[in-house]
């Protein structure tokens, strides 16, 4: 079985031995031991496993890892600074509680950074639409936009 | 599901009273629990008779919990002193605070550690909290169900902590030779006034470890007004963890050495297997293993499969593919939904086969009453669908097993692993993990006993993965049913009288299958307040396998009995409000009359609100209308307002969402908040769209595509509204959820003059 190098959120990880067809979501789990990426439904309907690749919100159970090399993977663990700074998205997470079991939290924190990322300043429309490929089994929707909401007016109250 | 002798089922109301002990636990879990082992752990030595004597009281174990266990080994390896099982503190000031029950989500390891820290007077941002090892004798029965955590262990948590505050007092009494009277507490210290002096309680604990522990009786509780952390927005003690992905769950438990698993059962439930390709499936690329287990007879444990090891979850999952199995089918499961439904409706129309309750006079009512409607009201079965599949990590080695579950139900876990290994409970050690979602499923521990027997068999640790179609596929399924209703108005616009004939299933022709039907009238409101009432039961035959969902029975009885109360108000010409309003009469308890009691001045008080809160009878656009419903669940009075759009074409929009609520005093107002806004959604999410049918024994959805959960876009906003009543504090996992869907359906009628009586809504041709 062939080897790969993936880069993962700034750091070059080398993936041996492994079956191309090796979605990229169990790669990070189980070869690399970066356990937040969830699995949840392995057809790309919960977004559980949402990373990002090169900037963009995807469901990571459905790349093989042949088919992202080359590509800058991020990870909910690479969110935060190297620092250790959080990013504001997972600040306000943790001050307006959102998580119940917690499960799907960070594909939503990734789908939202992601969101933010391209507009600073989303309005409900803009979240709904981005986040709409994120199951919440708990139901704290309420929360996650408010959430975002308040991360943006943060992000852009620091940028000013 | 586990045998137990028939026993003869109450048929008055009367006697169902008598049997309900107001303290037993009333609630199915209960039922799941009866047969819980309660052997010693073998690290605690115990005569006979003083153990008899502390696990015969209500929450067994805190009697121990608060004395043997600080004396015996007042030092952890930590350097953190013990002064109970559920504290330590260290020298830098730092206290650790057990959470004994598995966090599902319901921000338990938060909000009973909370009770504790406000006795201790400790300043919350000094503690850490722990989830707790499983051990019957220090903590009692460990799980996460029937929204019973706080009020069952509400004087335990408080106690644990006020115990321990004495202790700290005597301690910088002792240091200060003063009388331990004089002394005060506050954010973690210890204060003498008259001397000015003060002490942390990091500088006190080795001292306090070593004292004895005070009797019951001399321990002071707080008075609610000097509360400074209970009735708080109290942020989720995981939460860094969880936002920065650390693996706190079951699912990201990883061993040293660990193989990965998978296990094919037969897709209808009760096949076993005849053979298989294991001698394929052995040459694919990272298979270790792969072997057929007999199963051990209990559904709720072991059922028979195939077991495939692997050296990685993907090359798991892609042997079982590869996997052909021979299913022996002759005792398996041949249920048909559409089949079911059929005999449904011709068995609606015969007389039933008994009756669950009943009070007045209902044939006589029928033959008075002004008007009279009939209706029936059907529901298919659901699924849990918890986000976090099924899995389960081991590890068996010279006899011994330690498993790392995450389950609702760790205490009955051990018991289940010992049981299907053959093992005495005392060689079973489970370690609590985070859970993903429980919503009742996790009270049944078959992932941990098949990874037990899969890692026994391989003498090697490994975590067993289901796949997201092997969690939808084998669940132990939210019961579907239909509901023949029969109401009658009087001419005073009063319910004359109303009959219930529930059709639900059976395992074995005799009692209904668990949380087929309601085991007491007030989960059947207003039962208990009609002059004439009945319920029937018939039961039609089942194999498919029923277990526990978010709000057991009362999810589906409080749709079809809250949107049937609905038609009999419109029926009579009268406001839904008005009516209920005059159902609930004057204040008083409805028997058994305590806490799990319902409480019309409660419920009428939540009423009111939840209407007021929303606008009720204000002016509203044509297609948009409210929907109101109540409920009482788990000791919880809810009201629920729906405010909703509907279009020609069935087209919904649920904007808002007002949610009522008594459950006494809130412990945590952020978390307490959150649940109801997550039964909220959840229940418009299983009412809206969510539907599991079965063909030749077969589950006919797999996965997300066939079963859709509701997405943020469709979600309506939810605001929730506390009436913090003078009564013991109960729990918010469940009882926010029953209200909804017939506020949902009241509305939809409200809106639209439409009548829902089929759940998932979509089956009449509803979407969003």
């Amino acid at each position: 079985m062939p080897d790969y190098t993936l880069t993962i959120n700034g750091k070059s990880h080398a993936v041996k031995d492994v079956d191309n067809s090796t979605p990229l979501l169990w790669i990070l789990r189980d070869t690399l031991g970066l356990a937040g990426t969830k699995y949840g439904c392995g057809i790309g309907e919960c977004g559980a496993c949402t990373i990002h690749l090169d900037g963009k919100p995807i469901r990571s159970c459905l790349y093989p890892v042949s088919a992202v090399v080359d590509e800058e993977i991020r990870t909910i663990e690479g969110l935060t600074s190297k620092d250790g700074t959080l990013h504001p998205l997972q600040q306000e997470w943790i001050v307006s509680d959102v998580s119940q079991c917690g499960y799907c939290q960070a594909g939503q924190i990734m789908s939202a950074a992601a969101l933010l990322d391209q507009n600073p300043n989303p309005s409900d429309s803009d979240i709904n639409a981005a986040m709409k490929g994120n199951y919440c089994r708990c139901g704290t929707y309420n929360r996650i936009k408010a959430a975002i909401h308040t991360a943006a007016d943060n992000m852009s109250k620091k940028g000013e | 599901m586990k045998k137990s002798s028939p026993s003869p089922e109450p048929s008055t109301f009367e006697a169902l009273f008598d049997e309900l002990n107001p303290n037993e636990e009333l609630d199915s879990i209960g039922e799941l629990d009866l047969n819980e082992d309660m052997s010693l752990p073998n690290n605690i030595k115990m005569d006979r008779r003083s153990f008899l004597k502390i696990s015969g009281i209500a929450g067994a174990g805190f009697v121990l919990a608060f004395t043997l266990s600080g004396k015996t080994n007042a030092a952890s390896s930590e350097g953190r002193s013990e002064l109970n099982a559920y504290i330590r503190i260290s020298p830098d000031g730092s206290i650790y605070i057990y959470s004994k029950n598995p966090e599902i989500g319901q921000g338990i390891k938060t909000s009973m550690p909370m009770i504790i820290a406000e006795e201790l007077d400790a300043d919350w941002k000094d503690v850490t909290v722990e989830q707790s090892p499983i051990n019957k004798i220090l903590f009692g029965r460990q799980n996460a169900g029937g929204s019973r955590s706080i009020s069952s262990n509400w004087d335990t948590m408080r106690k644990a902590g006020a115990t321990a505050r004495h202790m700290l007092i005597n301690a910088a009494a002792n240091e200060w030779s003063v009388p331990a009277i004089e002394c005060t507490t506050e954010n973690s210290h210890v204060f003498h006034g008259n001397t000015s002096q003060k002490i942390s309680y990091g500088n006190l604990a080795t001292k306090a470890a070593t004292l004895v522990a005070p009797s019951e009786g001399a321990v002071k509780l707080k008075d609610k007004k000097d509360y400074k952390i209970l009735g708080k927005r109290i942020t989720g003690v995981d939460n860094h963890l969880l936002v920065t992905g650390q693996p706190l769950f079951g699912i990201d438990q990883a061993l040293p050495g660990m193989l990965y698993a998978v296990y094919e059962k037969c897709p209808a439930v009760g096949g076993t297997v005849d053979s298989a390709n294991l001698d394929e499936i052995r040459k694919l690329p990272g298979v270790k293993y792969a072997f057929i287990l007999k199963g051990n007879g209990n559904v709720m444990e072991l059922k028979p499969g195939v077991a495939i090891v692997a050296t990685s979850t993907w090359a798991a999952f892609q042997a079982k593919r590869q996997l052909k199995v021979k299913w022996n089918e002759s005792n398996a499961s041949k249920d048909s939904w559409s089949d079911l439904v059929k005999r449904a409706q011709l068995m609606k129309v015969q007389p039933a086969e008994k009756i669950l309750f009943e009070k007045g006079n209902v044939d006589a009512a029928m033959e008075d009453s002004a008007k009279s409607i009939d209706a029936l009201y059907s529901f298919q079965f659901a699924a849990h669908a918890t986000l976090e599949p099924q899995n389960c990590t081991a590890w068996y080695s010279n006899g011994a097993i330690e498993v790392w579950a995450p389950t609702q139900s760790p205490s009955r876990g051990l018991t289940s692993v010992a049981n299907t290994l053959g093992i005495k409970e005392n060689k079973v050690t489970i370690h609590q993990t985070r859970v993903g979602g429980g919503f009742g499923r996790r009270l049944v521990n078959d992932p941990a006993c098949e990874v037990a027997a899969i890692s026994k068999h391989i003498n090697a640790p490994v975590k067993l993965q289901w796949t997201r179609e092997d969690d939808m596929v084998h669940d132990f399924y939210r019961a579907g049913g239909f509901h023949s209703f029969k109401g009658g108005i009087d001419r005073e616009g009063k319910v004359a009288f109303l009959q219930d004939h529930l059709i639900t299933f059976s395992h074995n022709g005799e009692k209904s299958v668990i949380a087929g039907a309601p085991r007491r009238p007030s989960q059947v409101f207003p039962a208990q307040l009609l002059n004439n009432f009945r319920m029937n039961q018939s039961l039609l035959p089942l194999k498919t396998l029923c277990g526990l969902l978010r709000a057991p029975e009362s999810n589906t009885t409080a749709w079809a009995f809250q949107s049937f109360l609905h038609e009999l108000a419109v029926a009579s010409g009268r406001d839904h409000l008005e009516f209920l309003l005059d159902i609930m009469g004057e204040p008083q308890w409805l028997p058994p009359k305590n806490l799990y009691g319902l409480n019309t001045g409660r419920a009428a008080d939540v009423i009111k609100l939840a209407a007021e809160k929303a606008g009720w009878g204000k002016k509203l656009p044509a297609g948009r209308g409210l929907g109101l419903a109540f409920h009482f669940s788990h000791a919880g009075h809810f009201a629920e307002v729906a405010e909703v759009s509907v279009s020609p074409a069935k087209k919904l929009i649920v904007h808002n969402v007002t949610v009522a609520a008594d459950i006494g005093p809130v412990i945590n107002l952020s978390g307490a908040e959150n649940q109801c806004q997550g039964s909220v959604i959840d229940g418009l999410s299983t009412m809206l769209g969510l539907g599991i049918t079965m063909e030749k024994g077969r589950i006919q959805q797999s996965n997300f595509d066939t079963y859709p959960l509701l997405r943020m876009p469709d979600a309506p906003n939810v605001d929730v509204h506390f009436i913090q009543s003078d009564n013991p504090p109960t729990g918010a996992g469940e009882p926010a959820l029953p209200p909804l869907a017939p506020a949902i359906c009241n509305a939809i009628y409200a809106a639209s003059g439409y009548r829902v009586r089929t759940l998932p809504i979509t089956k009449e041709g509803f979407s969003v």
